[in-house]
């Protein structure tokens, strides 16, 4: 009863109703458990890991931390020299700059093709069969991939036994195991892209397209003139998102070849992965260092380029 | 008229490409192992067959594996879905200090690679003696950036008179919170939970660290220990990428309109 005596009185005053400054405690209780989880399990071990990076850390260090000397920056110079982490650094660079226009042109491709006028319910349809393959295990599919293309009980090189050409062993040959992991890598991330772009490409007013035709626009022209630019922000978004992702690609050669043949599918990640593996903390807190300052001076950069456009 | 049939025609073949490799594997598992490695290739099961199920049953320990994925992807969805919409809530309706500084922190926890944080996180772990138990599997995700992300940007989206009124009502900002905007959320909780035990299902790297018995192993795990010791059993491997992939695709099947629809928001925004 006490409350409805009092409402009046306030709803007189509107711009008296507090904006609450006496709420920013109980903020911070709500972003708890971000602030807790970031510090502990994230942000600690990520300062760790710099720490461990001015270090000759190995992992017989980890009982007493205090005991390992000072480096200062020998690991960093260290990596340049290194073979297997330039190979790795330069089999990043090149799955990267691949497989990153092979996914968006196909997911575009897919997005552009589902926009053009299909029926709701086979849409529906195709669209969760393209992107099955990105809400897929990485090891169901390594396994299904290592089973189709084996070189003697796989159905792929057996097909095109039929039209006369010996297929090659794909994972063990240095020249083909790479392409593989990209156009794997395509396929399975496509269909992200494709989801974003087509809900983009139906956020495209109507009337954008009949003024491009009352202007006599034709097909290519709109595509070019509305389409595209309309598209860009989320464009962006699949940039940024799919490079990041993309630049620590690591499962993906894990399971299907180790990283063989000869370091031919080793990134940057596996690289890492594999001397934490041999206990050389500290060399492998500098590559992951450097890698990290890559993938983020990576996205502030295209962020800027796009903003700018 | 014409070009709505290529159109078709074209999704149609597009597709068969994209699903090929799940087709013929899933065929492949009712083949006898013999039959699988027949040349000329069968499409389908010349002879239908289980005995890749029942082998991989008898084999490995499928079921406690199964379980434990269960298990870790439903406690990490309980988990995000209320810590993703609290701190999402914060950021969208609150007014707080450093709150933009602290949000740009959940976009850099987005941008670490997880084999730069995978070491120390391991060693910490260790030393809070959660090696080899599930919540040593789960604490380091139980709010994802990408979640806090996604709910923000759909909390921002409830006009700010609906919570003044209740504000004036004299309800806490925890009410508020309980009793407005949850309920308004559940789309986008719809989306984050599906989005979350996907994540969760197909986890591979961190459980495989932290996961160091045959009774801890998650589906990935103990299929990936499995792979390495018969690298050429692909009967057995296949029934078991089929296990793990197919109860993925079934809550897909019924849910995708809600990934769909949030993964579009969140990238849109």
């Amino acid at each position: 009863m006490a409350t409805t005596l009092e409402r009046p009185a306030v709803l007189k005053r509107p711009p008296a109703v507090p904006r609450r400054p006496a709420n920013s405690w109980v903020a911070w209780i709500f972003v708890l458990p971000f602030l807790v989880v970031f510090v502990v399990f994230w942000a600690g071990p990520l300062l760790a890991g710099l720490g461990m990076s001015f270090t000759d850390m190995r992992s017989t260090d980890v009982r007493d931390p205090l005991a390992v000397d000072v480096v200062g920056v020998e690991n960093y110079l260290r990596l340049f020299d290194d073979e297997l982490m330039r190979k790795a650094a330069l089999n990043t660079l090149i799955f990267v700059v691949t497989t990153l226009p092979l996914t968006i042109v196909l997911g575009l491709a897919a997005a552009v093709a589902l926009n053009s006028g299909i029926a709701r319910l086979p849409a529906a349809f195709f669209r969760l069969g393209y992107y099955t393959p990105y809400i897929t295990s990485i090891i169901g599919i390594a396994v299904a991939w290592r089973f189709l293309l084996d070189p003697d009980a796989g159905p792929v090189n057996q097909f095109l036994g039929w039209i006369g050409i010996d297929g090659p062993a794909w994972l063990s040959d240095e020249r083909t195991a790479l392409p593989v992991i990209i156009v794997m890598t395509a396929w399975r991330s496509f269909g992200f892209d494709m989801v974003v772009l087509l809900a983009a490409l139906q956020g495209i007013p109507k009337e954008l397209y009949e003024a491009a035709d009352i202007d006599g626009a034709g097909r290519r022209q709109r595509f070019r003139s509305v389409t595209v630019p309309m598209l860009k922000p989320a464009l962006l978004f699949c940039t940024v998102y799919s490079s990041i992702g993309f630049a620590q690609f690591m499962e993906e050669p894990l399971v299907m070849t180790k990283g063989g043949p000869a370091g031919a599918t080793t990134s940057a990640s596996l690289a890492i992965y594999n001397q934490f593996g041999a206990g050389a903390y500290g060399y492998a807190g500098a590559a992951a260092t450097v890698l990290f300052t890559v993938i983020v001076a990576l996205a502030f950069l295209q962020f800027r380029i796009g903003r700018r456009s | 008229m014409r070009r709505r049939v290529s159109t078709y025609v074209l999704l149609a073949a597009g597709l068969l490409v994209v699903v090929f490799p799940f087709l013929w594997t899933l065929l492949a598992s009712f083949k006898p192992e013999g039959e699988i490695r027949r040349n000329p290739p069968t499409l389908l099961p010349a002879e239908w067959t289980a005995s890749n199920y029942t082998g991989l049953f008898e084999r490995m320990n499928m079921g406690t594996a199964f379980l434990n994925s269960a298990v870790i992807a439903i406690a990490l969805v309980v988990a995000n879905l209320l810590f993703c919409s609290m701190v999402g809530y914060a950021f969208a309706k609150l007014r707080f200090r450093f709150r933009n500084t602290l949000f740009g922190l959940v976009m850099v926890q987005m941008m670490v690679p997880a084999i730069v944080v995978m070491v120390p996180q391991f060693v910490l772990i260790a030393k809070l003696g959660l090696v080899n138990t599930f919540l040593g599997i789960v604490l380091p995700f139980v709010v994802a950036p990408l979640g806090i992300f996604m709910m923000r940007q759909f909390i921002a989206d409830i006009p700010d008179e609906l919570l003044q009124a209740a504000r004036v009502d004299g309800a806490r900002e925890f009410r508020v919170f309980f009793s407005i905007v949850l309920p308004l959320c559940r789309p986008a909780l719809a989306t984050l939970g599906l989005i979350t035990f996907m994540t969760s299902w197909n986890n591979f790297l961190w459980p495989a660290v932290v996961a160091q018995s045959e009774d801890m192993y998650t589906l990935p795990v103990a299929l990936a220990i499995f792979s390495n010791a018969q690298a050429t059993q692909y009967g057995l491997l296949i029934a078991g990428a089929v296990v793990v992939v197919a109860p993925i695709l079934l809550l897909f099947l019924f849910l995708q309109r809600y990934f769909v629809q949030g993964i579009a928001s969140t990238g849109l925004k």
